[in-house]
């Protein structure tokens, strides 16, 4: 599968199913802090992706504003 | 997993609620939220005109959007900030929200006025996050007085809240806890008063209403902001967070509710009411706001014969 990373603008690729939460800690995102994407619909930490699909994980903290 | 209202399948699980919802569901309990937090602290009704802080960002587009949809009277403020690429697409992302929504918009310019971010910055060796917090608390006061806006509010989130508070217990500044609340009464006649009603949603739950509005929001974060100390904040309160789903709920609500009254003795808040820059009449400390001040800074050391 595709994995973009958002605002990082980074892609990485991987093999195998997992489920998002699996998916999120191999990345090093913390629960709660992305949302993670596919085909236009959000997906919970419970649901899996596989081999094929495209997955967008995106940041959502923002920081540095006063 | 199923929604907790119609039991068709979820798109948002919200730990700190033990909540999930699909996208039908979510919009409208986002948006009780928000209606929840205006009451709580009778921010403001729905006869007052209010002035929405936007930059272009999830949080701040999130909630301009639900206040237009709860019947709120809106004007949406963008303060250009002059910061390359990313300022253009913010004020892109802005200007598109507003024309597709109908909604009015004022633009305030920076770099009109010679103080873009990072030319401030530069010339004045002030780290670019507290020029720019300078710069945009003046334009916002200042909008507000112009265009006749009895609110102002901006897009603060449940994040931007406890990473706050984390911050001043962690140095101990009673006297920013004291003023730290959802809801600020002006101190000076050019002022408005200043509200914050997403202070208890999480930066997820708006993101995701943003998204599940499908409001094209700037992702991007600015370039100013990497190594903000606030980040490290954040970071810190999503690892406790992440073993104790509520914590940032609980350790915010429960300032506002109660603790912050702790520290709002008058005897510890420093500063009396500001007086009136003797140069734009707006608020100000020492005879000249802190915009103007900056503003003469720049003129000063761009040409050392001028001023």
């Amino acid at each position: 599968m595709r994995v973009h990373l958002h605002p990082q603008r980074r892609v990485v690729e991987l093999s195998g199913r997992r489920t998002v939460a699996a998916l999120l800690r191999e990345l090093g995102v913390l629960p709660g802090t992305a949302m993670v994407i596919r085909r236009d619909t959000l997906l919970l930490d419970t649901e899996t992706v596989e081999d094929g699909d495209e997955v967008e994980v995106r940041h959502v903290i923002s920081g540095g504003a006063a | 997993m199923k929604c907790v209202r119609c039991r068709t399948r979820a798109e948002v699980y919200l730990r700190a609620h033990n909540a999930a919802f699909c996208r039908t569901c979510y919009v409208p309990w986002f948006r009780r939220q928000v209606e929840r937090t205006i009451a709580a602290s009778a921010m403001c009704t729905r006869e007052d005109h209010i002035l929405v802080a936007v930059s272009g960002g999830k949080d701040s587009l999130a909630l301009w959007d639900t206040l237009a949809a709860l019947g709120y009277r809106t004007t949406g403020l963008y303060v250009a900030q002059g910061i390359g690429a990313y300022s253009e697409r913010s004020r892109r992302a802005v200007e598109a929200f507003a024309r597709g929504q109908g909604l009015p918009l004022r633009v305030h310019d920076l770099e009109a006025d010679g103080l873009a971010i990072p030319t401030v910055a530069a010339t004045t060796h002030r780290p670019p996050c507290s020029a720019c917090g300078t710069l945009k608390r003046h334009a916002f006061d200042r909008a507000a007085r112009d265009s006749d806006a009895d609110v102002l509010a901006t897009g603060h989130n449940l994040d931007d809240e406890a990473a706050r508070l984390l911050g001043n217990l962690l140095r101990w500044q009673i006297a920013h806890l004291g003023r730290q609340q959802p809801v600020l009464e002006p101190r000076h006649p050019a002022q408005v008063r200043k509200i914050r009603p997403l202070a208890l949603l999480s930066e997820y739950e708006t993101a995701a209403y943003a998204f599940l509005r499908g409001i094209e929001y700037v992702v991007d974060e600015c370039p100013h902001a990497a190594g903000a100390t606030q980040l490290l904040y954040k970071e810190a309160l999503n690892r406790i967070e992440a073993d104790s789903p509520g914590t940032k709920l609980a350790f915010v609500r429960e300032f506002f509710r109660g603790a912050r009254a702790l520290f709002a003795d008058g005897s510890s808040s420093g500063d009396g009411p500001p007086e009136t820059c003797t140069r734009c009449g707006m608020p100000a400390y020492d005879g000249r706001c802190a915009r103007c001040r900056l503003l003469e800074t720049v003129a000063r050391r761009s040409d050392p014969h001028a001023a």
